[in-house]
Order: C-alpha cells, then sequence, then structure tokens
C-alpha cells in the first residue's frame, strides 16, 4: 500500500458514454482522495448521475479509465471472488430509501445478507450491532422492516449496508434530496462523523449547492456532459468563473432572490 | 358564468380557513388541528413543513379533495362560500373555475396518451359549453402567458422538457379563471434553474390576473423569496405564521428556528449542521401538549401540559407563534 497522505481513493480520467447522439459524459476527470468528499453538481441531463452509475459499475463507459485505490476497473474481472472485490471496492447510496429496500427483509436480515455474501467467515451478529450503531440506530432496528422505519432511518439503513463490506469509496446519488430538512440535517452530519471515523472516500451527486458547500472538500460542476468548473468547494462557490456556475448560484432561493433576471440569464446561456 | 371571480367578497379572504379539524379514522390525534388560514386577493401565500405536517391535506381542503373517512370541524370558505358543505354542483363550479390546482409532478397529472392541447381545453369543454375554438384560442393566449407557443398544443407530454410541462400545468391551471390557485410543491422536481423560471411565471400570472396564490412546499428559503407571507406547520398545526421578511429574519417558534439552522446553505462554511433530533410524532399518539416538545430544547413541564395558542409577537400583531416559550427567543429579535 502507497502511504496515506497522497493515496486517490478515486481516480476516473478520460470517462465517455454517449447513448445514440447525446454525449452523456464527455472527457470527464477527477480525483477523491482518502478520507476526501467531491461533490458532482448540475441539473438533469448534465451527465453526473451516468458519470457515478460507470464509477459504480451499473453502467460501461467508451473510454476513460476509473482507478480505485490505484487499481483499474477497466479489466474484466473473472469468477466470483474478483467480482466480489471488485463490488466491494464501491457502494452505493441511492435517492429514495422507500425504492431501495426491500419491503418485506429486515433490517438485520438486509446487513446479513450483504455480509453472508461478502464475508463467510465473520461472526455477523457482532457486525450488525456494529454497523447499525455506526449509523446511529439501536440494536432493537436490526427486527423492523423498512416500512415500520422513517425515511431517514431508512437511508441510515442504507448507508449502513454500503459500509457493512467497507468500500473504498461511497458514491450517494442524491442520497438526502428526499428527505426533510430536520431529518436530512442528520444524514449529513452522520456522514460527517463517519468521513472522520474511516479513510472512506465520498463522491457526492447532487443539485443542491448548499448541500455541496456543506459535506465536500471539492467539487466539479458539470453541463451537457462536459466539466465546466472544477476545483476546492470554497472556492468555487466563493467566487465561481463560470457563468452556469454563476447562474446555479443565483437561482438558490434567498432574501432579494430575482427569478426574473435568473430566468433571463438562463436563456442568454 | 364565472361570477365568483369578481363577486364582492363577503370576507376578507379569497380563502379563508377557520378552526378547520380534520380526524381520519384510526388515528390517535387529528390530522389537522385547528388550522386558521387566510389568502387575501391577489397575495401570495407559503405553507411551509415538513412530510407529514398537514400542509397538503389543507391546501386540498380548498378544494374539498380530502381523503376517505375524514371527518371534519371548521370552515373552508373560498370566496365567502363554504366548501366543506357545498353540494356536489356548487363543487364542481368550485373545482373547474374558482380554484385550480398545480402538482409537483406534472407527468404524474397529465395523460401521456393525449394531446397538451385536449389536456388544456377538456375542462372549459367540459363545463362551460365553450366552443372548441374558442376554448384553443384562451389556450393559445395562456400558453403565450407562460413562454410558450401553439405548436405545443400539437404534441404529447412525452415530447416536451419538465421545466415546459409544468408551464403546461399553470396555462391549465388558469383555464377557468381561478381566484385562487393552489401549488402544491410546484418546483420541487425541477432543476434549480427552471424553478427560478415558474417562479417567475407564477409572479408575472399573479401581477396580470389577480390570483390569490397558496404555495406550499417544504422549501423555507423559497417560501421566503417568493411569499408575502408565510405558515409554518408542524404536526397538523400552524406553529407560526407572518410575513415572510419577518418570520425568517426573527423566528419566534423554536420549530422555525430550527428548521432555518439546519438547512445547509451556501453562506455556511465547514462545521456541522444543527440538526433537530427526533422525528415529529406519528398519528399514532394523542399530544396532551405542545407538538414539538419532545424536540423542543425551550421545553419545560408546561410544553407537555398544555397546547400553546398562537398569540402575537410584541409589537408585530400580524406575526404570530404558538409556543409558550416564545419570549425566549427574542435575542433573534429587531438589535
Amino acid at each position: 500500500m502507497p502511504e496515506p497522505t497522497d493515496v486517490k481513493v478515486l481516480e476516473v480520467s478520460g470517462l465517455r458514454r454517449s447513448f445514440g447522439a447525446v454525449r452523456a459524459v464527455d472527457d470527464v476527470s477527477f480525483a477523491v482522495p482518502e478520507g476526501g468528499s467531491l461533490g458532482i453538481v448540475g441539473e438533469s441531463g448534465s451527465g453526473k448521475t451516468t458519470a457515478a452509475r460507470i464509477i459504480v459499475g451499473l453502467e460501461r463507459a467508451d473510454a476513460g479509465e476509473i482507478r480505485v485505490r490505484g487499481r483499474s476497473r477497466t479489466p474484466r474481472v473473472r469468477g466470483r471472488a474478483q467480482r466480489l472485490a471488485r463490488a466491494r471496492e464501491v457502494q452505493m447510496v441511492f435517492q429514495d430509501p422507500y425504492l431501495s429496500l426491500d419491503p418485506r427483509t429486515s433490517v438485520g436480515a438486509v446487513l446479513r445478507e450483504t455480509l453472508r455474501l461478502h464475508f463467510p467467515h465473520i461472526d455477523h451478529g457482532r457486525r450488525v450491532r456494529e454497523l447499525l450503531d455506526q449509523v446511529g440506530l439501536g440494536s432493537r432496528a436490526a427486527e423492523a422492516l423498512p416500512r415500520r422505519l422513517s425515511g431517514g432511518q431508512r437511508q441510515r439503513v442504507a448507508i449502513a449496508r454500503a459500509l457493512a463490506v467497507e468500500p473504498a469509496v461511497l458514491v450517494l446519488d442524491e442520497a438526502v434530496a428526499a428527505l426533510d430538512v430536520s431529518v436530512q440535517a442528520q444524514i449529513l452530519n452522520l456522514l460527517a462523523d463517519i468521513r472522520e471515523r474511516t479513510p472512506i472516500g465520498y463522491l457526492f451527486i447532487t443539485h443542491d449547492l448548499g448541500v455541496v458547500r456543506c459535506v465536500t472538500d471539492d467539487v466539479i460542476v458539470m453541463r451537457r456532459g462536459r466539466v465546466v468548473e472544477a476545483g476546492a468547494t470554497a472556492d468555487v462557490l466563493g467566487g465561481p468563473r463560470h457563468p452556469y456556475t454563476r447562474l446555479l448560484m443565483d437561482s438558490v432561493p434567498r432574501p432579494g432572490w430575482d427569478p426574473e433576471r435568473i430566468a433571463a440569464a438562463r436563456r442568454a446561456l | 358564468m364565472n361570477t365568483t371571480m369578481n363577486a364582492p367578497a363577503t370576507q376578507a379572504g379569497t380563502l379563508d380557513i377557520r378552526g378547520l379539524r380534520l380526524t381520519l379514522p384510526g388515528t390517535a390525534r387529528p390530522v389537522l388541528d385547528g388550522v386558521d388560514l387566510t389568502v387575501a386577493p391577489g397575495e401570495t401565500v407559503s405553507l411551509v413543513g415538513e412530510s407529514g405536517s398537514g400542509k397538503t391535506l389543507t391546501s386540498r381542503s380548498a378544494l374539498c379533495l380530502l381523503p376517505p373517512g375524514a371527518v371534519t370541524e371548521g370552515t373552508v370558505r373560498v370566496n365567502g362560500d363554504d366548501v366543506l358543505t357545498a353540494d356536489a354542483d356548487r363543487l364542481r363550479a368550485l373545482r373547474t373555475g374558482t380554484v385550480a390546482m398545480v402538482f409537483q409532478d406534472p407527468r404524474a397529472a397529465l395523460n401521456p396518451l393525449r394531446r397538451i392541447g385536449d389536456f388544456l381545453t377538456e375542462g372549459v369543454r367540459a363545463t362551460r359549453t365553450a366552443a372548441r375554438a374558442r376554448a384553443t384560442a384562451r389556450a393559445t393566449e395562456l400558453l403565450g402567458a407562460v413562454g410558450l407557443d401553439d405548436t405545443v398544443l400539437r404534441k404529447y407530454p412525452g415530447q416536451v422538457s419538465g421545466g415546459m410541462l409544468q408551464r403546461v400545468m399553470i396555462a391549465a391551471a388558469l383555464m377557468g379563471e381561478p381566484a385562487l390557485l393552489l401549488a402544491d410543491e410546484p418546483t420541487t422536481a425541477l432543476d434549480v434553474t427552471t424553478q427560478a423560471e415558474v417562479v417567475a411565471l407564477l409572479a408575472r400570472l399573479r401581477e396580470r390576473f389577480a390570483t390569490a396564490l397558496l404555495f406550499v412546499t417544504h422549501d423555507l428559503d423559497l417560501a421566503a423569496a417568493i411569499s408575502d407571507r408565510v405558515y409554518v406547520m408542524y404536526a397538523g398545526r400552524i406553529a407560526e405564521h407572518g410575513p415572510a421578511k419577518q418570520l425568517f429574519e426573527h423566528p419566534r417558534h423554536p420549530y422555525t428556528a430550527a428548521l432555518l439552522a439546519s438547512t445547509p446553505r451556501l453562506e455556511r462554511t465547514g462545521g456541522r449542521l444543527s440538526a433537530i433530533e427526533g422525528r415529529p410524532p406519528g398519528l399514532s399518539t394523542a399530544l396532551t401538549g405542545c407538538a414539538f416538545a419532545a424536540r423542543c430544547p425551550l421545553a419545560t413541564e408546561v410544553c407537555d401540559e398544555r397546547p400553546p395558542e398562537l398569540r402575537p409577537v410584541p409589537g408585530h400583531p400580524e406575526h404570530r407563534a404558538a409556543c409558550h416559550h416564545s419570549e425566549l427567543l427574542e435575542g433573534s429579535a429587531d438589535a
């Protein structure tokens, strides 16, 4: 293992993906350091979700390379052990906690299923308790079915399931967008706590610039498949250089907000 | 035909909800518990709250669109007429003319197999005996008002973007010349830049048609930016209401203050958000005192014993908060 200081848990270079004539992802490159957090912002159709899906392995890239902890994800894997090992590298938390959990499977069973698949020889009972504790759910939650849980609690379960395999990278695709603000704050704080305690890297896909400001170190802004601006979150949001970044920031409602002017700026861009 | 539009209002508001209490079978507490809310002609009022707070039910009560088995007390008046006791004919007139609604997800509210033109004109054609040509002319005019041209009439919902479709929904809502427009999270499914466009459009239309607008949202910053007045709901009760600026700059209910503090913002740098621990009370527990007491940093015994009433904030009669310890939030008040 290289030394932990400059380890990149995730490196993406020259990623491309087209659907017919549409270039969904067009030459996208970025890196997430160990314990780092990178945000991808953009509107619908910007390609941010496609990029995330390629990184997780739900979609194939036309070109480009993805490296996790220095290992390329491009070569085909052979056999079950290798496939599981690759699945462990990157885990994903989806937007809708109501759709990402099987309604008939209890919380404990969800976690045990994942653990049994990846680590058949460890004591699952203890690990399940650890995981629930890590995401702020009591051991009693293990018995509960998803419908007994609130949206925030379900998202905690989804995070616990992702953490169960000790991934290098956690991809969060609008993971707090469906939650109420008071619950969203709980989950954002939880994610910050987890990042402090583990070397995990976050890839945060979101359209919410306030969320980006809160939980990321670096950010890239995507528009029509391309990265239009990239840099440290504080710099990009503190002094946006690209007109599209500026438009996104102006679009966030606040006192003195002028939607008429934003609408005009949007048409001009 | 559409007499309600210009009829002199017997009440102050286009929408006037008084003491609305709504109980559903099998629940321990009312889903709406004594809601008072008014929207004046030409006024934009936001109703803010989290999931399950009752904000959607409150807005739908203006159309008497209530869940099955609902038992109501109180009155919901639109232009002075009580909606809850209206007969089928009056309700139909209300729903097709006086009050219109824009829903969150335009794709879910339109039939994908029918052209947008049919969708726009079917309401007036069904109820007004307006000829097809006149209905189409009006649809074209309204599409112009929302920034679309009449080529959209021939298109199917799948052929236009979400932002365009939401504008179609707004045009459709205006077909019956409503006195009151209910917008239930109309921009939640849209991108931020599209949201700005839709909000700008609603503001323009409100000025042009003097429509009263009730905007239901969970987004406090959006509510602050667009409304004249704001109501904050929690667990079926109004926690606080007042002029938007006053309410957001000087919240007098701990729930409003906590919501504002837990919203991630562009200006905020690093550090943890101040999350509200716990979650809102479910429908299976009766509330003896303040609904927010269990999560409230200011809660004392009295909060568990009796529900606080909405009281005016000293010096600001328009601003009311339902909190026993409202004065403790004075630190955030006018310096």
